[in-house]
């Protein structure tokens, strides 16, 4: 993947800007019912954030900080799978360019 | 129900943030005198929102005199590529036209620059602006918008105006639009690559502030329906892909995969090499065409922009920024002349998808609204890029076996296909009838 000129995901993402909410969290899963939809596969293919990951233990990891706040996450999980919202005012990515 | 608010409210209008379709609609209200307050969640006007780039502009004249003169634009575009790709190769329709430097009916912009400039035009004409400030939902009373709640306060207005993008959260908390089917959506995915102004002007063939276009469709997205664009801008190139996310999720593809293997093709990579990445973003674009513009109104509220589904996908045009800055201009005279009357109700506010109708962005809309049903053709995005890519070698490898008519090879070409004829030339009556 990193044969790419443009690095990994993470490394680009390291050159946004964010303003994190260390306080809350935007996107919270319901790991039962995401388990049952075997919705974690879906979410960390579509996101091109790479926020969702298939963790050793079933559950799907959420790395909130990096989310871009498209929404595909939202529109495509299976439904009860993800509550997500924007970040609070003035937090998240804060694009320079757009 | 009395619909005519006679109460004291907090402003005239309340617009729920500020891209293009709400700045337009606060700037042309408080022209008109009205008391304005514009909610932005980006911590400035702009730093949350990315686009491909490519603003057809003609209704900013009309929207905000003066802004080709004064706007943050990149380039003038003069020259439009369609890009047919396929794994090995590229076939160009390419379309310059010193015409279009003299009409200026498209520019490039970057949208974290030019959204900042909107805001502060409104600032200029006496709109109050609150950035840093998500709107958490609509307040609504017996059915009638009558207000705003933001981080634990409350403000009321006689109209408000959702323009908070393709995913209106605001509106499908309030039940008035519904989750879109997601072959209405699509992702894009986009990076800004930094390249100096002379080489970006050596590459694309380019002078002075004059800019290319390219809309590539086929390979690029691993034939899934999409596309990739790849826009100049002054000093940077914008490049990636849009992928329709019935068919993203339907095919085991990676959308950050597929926006680097664009980047990769040999025919892109060509464009961006030396060139230093700015920034990697993705968005939502609304696809649905005109069965996604519906709902566009409530008591004491109106829809604009994206969040109203007003984005038009042809294939070679991604319209999303002039059909926001139209429904504003549409929105603002309506809600003015409910301002004057005092009268908010559905029935007042209704005049604006009626107004809609009679401008661009009603017509269009309903122009090309066998576009998206076009576009959802599963050949369009791979076996007639290869076509195409075989026909024209078989018109240039030249490799001593007597040459046949055009016709001939296109013959060969299809019976190599998994394309049948009639209905390739079906697809083609159908794209010329929808496009
Ligand atoms: C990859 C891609 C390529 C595109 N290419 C083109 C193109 O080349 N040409 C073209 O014309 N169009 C293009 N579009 C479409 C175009 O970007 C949109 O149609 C346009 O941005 C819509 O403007 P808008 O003002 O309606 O929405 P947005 O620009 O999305 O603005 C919505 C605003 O509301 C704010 N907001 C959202 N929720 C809240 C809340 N709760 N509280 C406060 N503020 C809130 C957001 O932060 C944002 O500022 C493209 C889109 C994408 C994603
Ligand atoms: S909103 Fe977009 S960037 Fe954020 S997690 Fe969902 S898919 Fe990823």
């Amino acid at each position: 993947m990193s044969k790419n000129p443009w690095g990994t995901v993470a490394e680009r993402l390291d050159r946004n800007r964010y303003e994190t909410d260390t306080e809350q969290s935007h996107i919270l899963v319901n790991q039962a019912e995401a388990e049952r939809a075997g919705a974690g596969p879906l979410l960390a293919r579509i996101c091109p954030a790479r926020v969702y990951s298939e963790q050793a233990n079933g559950e799907i990891g959420v790395l909130y900080a990096a989310c871009l706040e498209c929404g595909t996450c939202l529109a495509a999980a299976p439904p009860g799978v993800l509550s997500w919202s924007y970040p609070r005012g003035g937090m998240g990515v804060i694009y320079r360019e757009g | 129900m009395d619909t005519t608010a006679t109460a004291e409210v907090d402003f005239d209008v309340i617009v729920a943030g500020a891209g293009i379709a709400g700045s337009v609609t606060a700037y042309r209200l408080a022209l008109q005198g009205h008391s304005v307050l514009l909610v932005e969640r980006g911590p400035s006007p702009g730093s949350k929102n990315l686009s491909g780039g490519v603003f057809y502009c003609r209704v900013m004249e009309e929207a905000m005199p003066g802004f080709l003169l004064s706007a943050p634009i990149e380039r003038r575009i003069t020259r439009n590529c369609l890009s047919f790709l396929s794994a090995s190769s590229f076939v160009n329709l390419d379309y310059a036209d010193d015409r279009l430097a003299q009409s200026v009916t498209a520019v490039s912009v970057l949208r974290a620059k030019l959204d900042e400039w909107l805001a502060a035009q409104c600032e200029e004409a006496g709109v109050m602006l609150m950035p840093g400030v998500r709107v958490d939902a609509l307040i609504t009373e017996d059915g009638r918008v009558t207000g705003i709640r933001a981080g634990g306060d409350e403000l009321s207005a006689h109209v408000v105006v959702a323009a908070d993008g393709v995913n209106s959260l605001l509106c499908r908390q309030a039940g008035v639009r519904g989750p879109e089917p997601l072959k209405h959506l699509a992702v894009g995915v986009k990076s800004v690559i930094g390249l100096p102004r002379r080489v970006i002007e050596e590459r694309f063939n380019l002078s002075g502030d004059n800019g290319a276009a390219y809309a590539i469709v086929g390979d690029c997205t691993k034939d899934l329906g999409g596309g990739g664009f790849l826009y100049t801008n002054l000093e940077s190139l914008s490049v990636g892909v849009v992928l329709r996310l019935d068919d993203l999720a339907r095919s085991g593809e990676s959308s950050a995969e597929l926006h680097d293997r664009f980047l990769t093709h040999p025919a892109t990579e060509s464009f961006l090499r030396g060139g230093e990445l700015l920034e990697y973003g993705c968005h939502l674009v609304a696809e649905g065409g005109l069965a996604m513009a519906h709902d566009l109104t409530r008591p004491g509220l109106v829809v604009v922009g994206d969040a109203a589904g007003l984005t038009l996908n042809t294939g070679f045009t991604v319209r999303g920024m002039d059909l926001a800055a139209g429904s504003a201009l549409a929105a603002a005279g309506v809600v003015d002349s409910a301002l004057k009357r005092g009268d908010y109700s559905q029935e007042a506010l209704d005049a604006y998808p009626r107004e809609l109708d009679k401008i661009f962005v009603g017509q269009d809309m309903r122009t090309f609204r066998r576009a998206p049903l076009f576009l959802e053709n599963p050949h369009m995005y791979g076996d007639y890029g290869r076509l195409l890519s075989d026909i024209m070698y078989g018109v240039y490898n030249l490799d001593t076996t007597p040459r046949r008519h055009l016709a001939a090879g296109v013959g060969d070409a299809l019976k190599n296909s998994p394309l049948a004829l009639l209905p390739t030339v079906r697809d083609a009556l159908a794209g010329v009838r929808a496009l």
